[in-house]
């Protein structure tokens, strides 16, 4: 087995027992990418001489005997985090130079453990998107199938992980853009509680949506990666102040007393016959591991799409009102006032996508329509949130499809931006409810193409969903299955 | 036509705070451009706000000092807008639920005593500075300068119930020396650390809804609000005459000419899209919070004027003169604290001698010389009769230049009062029998020059003749012995 192979937990195995050392790991992965990235481009940039010398201080550490659980491990992150001195472009032309002076919280803090940057994964640029086509820096292609998107918009993220480029990375989740790249590349995707994970940082979508989670190979590396980026930070006021729980402990076997509910919204038409036996399939593995199965309902659901466009784009607007070439940033060289440098800088700087998002979020705040939009949303949020609030009274988790369809191909939703917004029917509401969901492969479609599974959580129950996901994991081989890439 | 005038004004106050509103950047004025900024306060992506609860603080004293009730809940909103200025492209304010609301002031003039409302007093963040050409050969470049960018600031709007331009006027007044009595603003005016917009419009004498209003923007003294006003209600009141219409528009003041000219109009106002931000969380404030900031507040120069005047007896016009600074009337109450029998005095002096001494050396009552304990202490001396009221002029002098307790100066300069009758009463005749012309007009009628024997005997004694004896002497021996 080569090195690039190898899970999270395997590599700080081996590791540890000196079998092979982070300088020889890093040398493996960023072989892989060199080999691989060509026809994936999952990587916006590659830090190889910088990874390198990180490996070679990881390996003094683990000599030195004060290693970290991350100490030595290869990762890489969507780029939407801030790296300081690497360039951060949220794969944005406005950012195409951008190099960030300070490090964004979660990076920080899995630095500080000695991990080891292979560098900056490709995304929708500024988040928004749901194949990973809507990048400054070209499309990702999914590993499993190059023809195919390999979702979005942490679709680097995924596609850099089901490919072996890296065994795990950070990605950000708003509307879904963890957990569907996730089961579109057949790979495990965490979007925590929002508030569980710092967003310091992080460049903003919609803030009050975004969250950073992981994105692993398998259930016990999610647990790893989650464990080293929770937490509170004083620098982020929306990050929660509760203590995170040993997260490995929740990786048991039998689901013995788990009340698992299925909401009958998330099996109504439109349901691809695929992506439904799969998750049937998934749901009586979990009844034979002991789960107790009932129906719940999240009677608002259908209105959760129309309520995301309207409260992520409002708040996109102001984010990224800052992208205005006078500090940083792409500058226009063809103006002659202020006006004129702003609209034409961020006309060439943002994609059709964002300027979409841009357009419609400030239509929703404007002036007389604010109520109608913004305001109406915000209370069909509450709504979506209580949907989930009822539904936990009777169950410990929820489980359902985590996208209607398995990866579509490139191109096929890009004339119809309606149609792939729809592709994240299922996950959207749970950043609406600002609760946890996880994603993890529980099966192929016809044509060999990952399913992903849903399961969502209570508000600050990561531990249930990893349990759950952990006793699936273990009776089933899905998650061993590797892209032929 | 007679109109009436309708002004409210919307000041804003720059806190005191050692730190910036949403980072830990410095606040310090007149440091080199750009020299205190961080990711936050430079808009840096990624980069998020954190609150600093010394500014909720001060907002809660300002807050009660104008008789606000505060809210239990606030909340941050975004204030969309793009400028070089505002790193962001929005300005985190307070829009539908501010701290502070439905507060007043009393203002007092020639129209009596009138209360004003005040409508809501909101935390923001300040925006950062535009310098136009001055680096050498660029006269076209503009730069930005983003130290002031992320100041606190308390916007505080009052009701459209202030009727002219003097009574606008005695509105900032008392609401600067409030903050600056809180300790929560420094009032310079000049660097703009209280600076105002006011609303005006005009309406027919009984007239029930109000005129179309113009903004003026930015107005940094009192006489320039006075001036800015006066010239925007002469205006209006032309245009109205003349069969016009006010236009609703923002306008700006000219300091050099006096006059108000149209920045931009209706048509051109900003949308500024509020909406809560997102990346704070709604600041609650809960009663315990409301009576620890209460406890910390000052007696504030409403109370304590008419303590003056109850308690220590003193005149409208000296309390007022003595509250209109807090270091003013917490040095005269560590005056009067020692020496409790004399409060008149204590005033007297601070108001004179010790308020010119101030004046012509440009000190502040922190930095004199002259403390409550030394002029008690001369006071004292006064009191005593060792010393008279006037050798006390050339003592206090004496302290300011040394800092010496009264005591000592007399004794080493030999200042003590002569009350001494014989001593005085053969200067008494020698001053008479070389003036014995004046003694002549005295007796003739002429009472006027008393005086100028009194200042003789003063004088041959180098003031240190006890001026009641001197007075005593004279007149038994100008009328005849």
């Amino acid at each position: 087995m080569s090195l690039f192979e190898l899970t999270l937990q395997d590599l700080r195995t081996g590791l540890d027992r000196r079998e092979f050392s982070s300088a020889e790991a890093t040398r493996a992965f960023l072989d892989r990418i060199a080999a691989t990235d060509p026809q994936l481009n999952a990587f916006i940039t590659v830090c190889a001489e910088q990874a390198l010398a990180e490996a070679a201080a990881a390996d003094r550490r683990l000599a030195a005997g004060d290693a970290a659980p991350l100490t030595g491990i290869p990762l890489a992150m969507k780029d939407i985090f801030n790296t300081a001195g690497v360039r951060t472009t949220c794969a944005s032309k406005i950012l195409a130079d951008y190099v960030s002076p300070y490090d964004a919280t979660a990076f920080a803090r899995v630095k500080a453990q000695g991990a080891v940057l292979l560098g900056k994964v490709n995304m929708d640029e500024f988040a928004m998107g749901s194949s990973n086509e809507n990048s400054a820096f070209g499309a990702v292609r999914n590993p499993w199938d190059t023809a195919c998107v390999p979702g979005g918009s942490s679709g680097g993220s995924a596609a850099c992980v089901a490919a072996r480029q890296a065994p795990a990375a950070l990605g950000t989740d708003t509307g879904g853009s963890i957990r569907q790249p996730a089961a579109h590349c057949g790979v495990v995707g965490l979007k925590p509680t929002y508030g569980r994970v710092s967003r310091f940082g992080v460049i903003a979508y919609a803030s009050s949506l975004d969250q950073v989670g992981p994105v692993t190979i398998d259930v016990r590396d999610c647990a790893l990666l989650l464990q080293a980026i929770a937490g509170h930070d004083p620098l982020d006021s929306t990050s929660v102040d509760t203590p995170v729980p040993d997260y490995a402990a929740a990786l048991r076997t039998g689901l013995e007393g788990v009340r698992i509910g299925l909401p009958k919204e998330y099996f109504g038409e439109g349901l691809d016959t695929d992506v439904r036996r799969a998750v049937e399939q998934a749901v009586a593995t979990c009844r034979d591991l002991g789960a107790e199965i009932r129906e719940v309902s999240l009677p608002h659901t259908g209105y959760a799409v129309a309520c995301y466009y309207l409260i992520a784009t409002a708040e996109a607007s102001s984010n990224l009102a800052r992208y205005d070439s006078v500090r940083f940033g792409h500058r226009t060289a063809a103006a002659g006032n202020l006006i004129e440098t702003y609209s034409r800088s961020r006309d060439e700087g943002f994609g059709a996508e964002v300027k979409r998002r841009i357009m419609l979020g400030t239509y929703a705040l404007s002036s007389g329509y604010y109520d109608a939009y913004y305001l109406k949303a915000q209370k069909v949020r509450t709504l979506i949130r209580q949907d989930f609030l009822d539904a936990f009274e009777t169950v410990d988790v929820i489980l359902g499809p985590v996208a209607p369809t398995p990866a579509f191909r490139l191109n096929e939703k890009t004339a119809d931006p309606l149609q792939m917004y729809l592709s994240d029917i299922f996950t959207i509401p749970v950043n609406l409810a600002g609760t946890c969901a996880l994603s993890l492969p529980c099966g192929f479609s016809g044509s060999g193409l990952p399913i992903g599974l849903q399961l969502i959580g209570k508000p600050f129950a990561e531990s249930d969903l990893l349990h759950v996901a952990y006793a699936f994991e273990q009776a089933t081989e899905w998650h061993k299955r590797r892209a032929a890439i | 036509m007679n109109y009436e005038v309708v002004i409210g004004l919307e000041v804003h106050v720059q806190l005191t705070t050692r730190t910036k509103i949403f980072c830990g950047c410095s606040t310090a004025f007149g440091q080199p451009p750009n020299s205190q900024t961080c990711p936050v306060c430079l808009g840096l992506p990624g980069a998020l706000p954190v609150l600093n609860y010394q500014a909720v603080e001060y907002a809660i004293r300002t807050g009660l000092a104008t008789n606000c009730s505060i809210a239990p809940q606030s909340v941050f909103a975004r204030k969309n807008y793009f400028y070089p200025d505002l790193p962001k492209g929005y300005q985190i304010s307070q829009f539908e639920l501010p701290t502070c609301r439905h507060g007043w002031l009393d203002i007092e003039g020639e129209w009596g005593v009138k209360r004003i409302g005040i409508t809501r007093i909101h935390m923001e963040e300040d925006a950062g500075k535009l310098v136009h050409g001055e680096a050498p050969g660029s006269s076209q470049s503009s730069f930005v300068d983003l130290n002031r960018a992320g100041t606190p600031l308390l916007e505080v709007v009052s009701e459209p119930d202030l009727r002219s331009a003097d009574e606008a006027v005695a509105y900032l007044k008392k609401l600067h020396q409030i903050v600056v009595y809180l300790g929560v603003c420094d009032g310079n005016m000049e660097e703009g650390s209280f600076r105002c917009d006011a609303n005006v419009s005009l309406r027919p004498v009984g007239q029930q809804e109000f005129g179309t209003r113009a903004e003026i923007k930015n107005v940094n003294s009192f006489r320039f609000v006075k001036q800015a006003i006066e010239y925007e209600i002469e205006r209006q009141a032309d245009v109205l005459d003349a069969g016009g219409k006010v236009v609703q528009e923002t306008r700006l003041f000219d300091a050099q000419t006096g006059m108000t000219r149209s920045m931009r109009g209706k048509e051109e106002a900003h949308d500024y899209r509020y909406f809560p931000d997102p990346d704070l969380v709604p600041l609650e404030i809960d009663a315990a919070w409301i009576e620890a900031e209460r406890a910390q507040l000052p007696e504030l120069p409403d109370a304590r004027r008419q303590r003056y005047q109850a308690e220590l007896g003193l005149s409208a016009y000296d309390a007022e003169v003595l509250t209109a600074e807090r270091a003013m009337a917490e040095y005269f109450e560590a005056g009067v604290a020692l020496l409790p029998t004399q409060p008149k005095a204590v005033a007297n002096w601070v108001m004179g001698d010790l308020t010119r001494k101030l004046n012509d050396s440009g000190q502040t009552l922190a930095e004199s010389p002259v403390t409550p304990e030394l002029l008690t202490g001369m006071l004292r001396l006064i009191e005593a009769g060792t010393i008279s009221g006037k050798i006390a002029k050339t003592v206090f002098d004496e302290m300011w230049a040394t800092g010496h307790e009264a005591a000592r100066i007399v004794e080493e300069k030999g200042l003590v009062q002569v009350s001494d009758t014989g001593a005085i009463e053969a200067i008494v005749d020698e001053v008479l029998a070389a003036g014995a012309a004046q003694v002549e007009q005295y007796r003739g009628g002429n009472e006027k020059v008393f005086g100028f024997f009194v200042g003789q005997v003063m004088k041959a004694s180098k003031g240190k003749a006890n001026p009641a004896l001197v007075n005593e002497l004279l007149k038994r021996k100008l009328s005849g012995e």
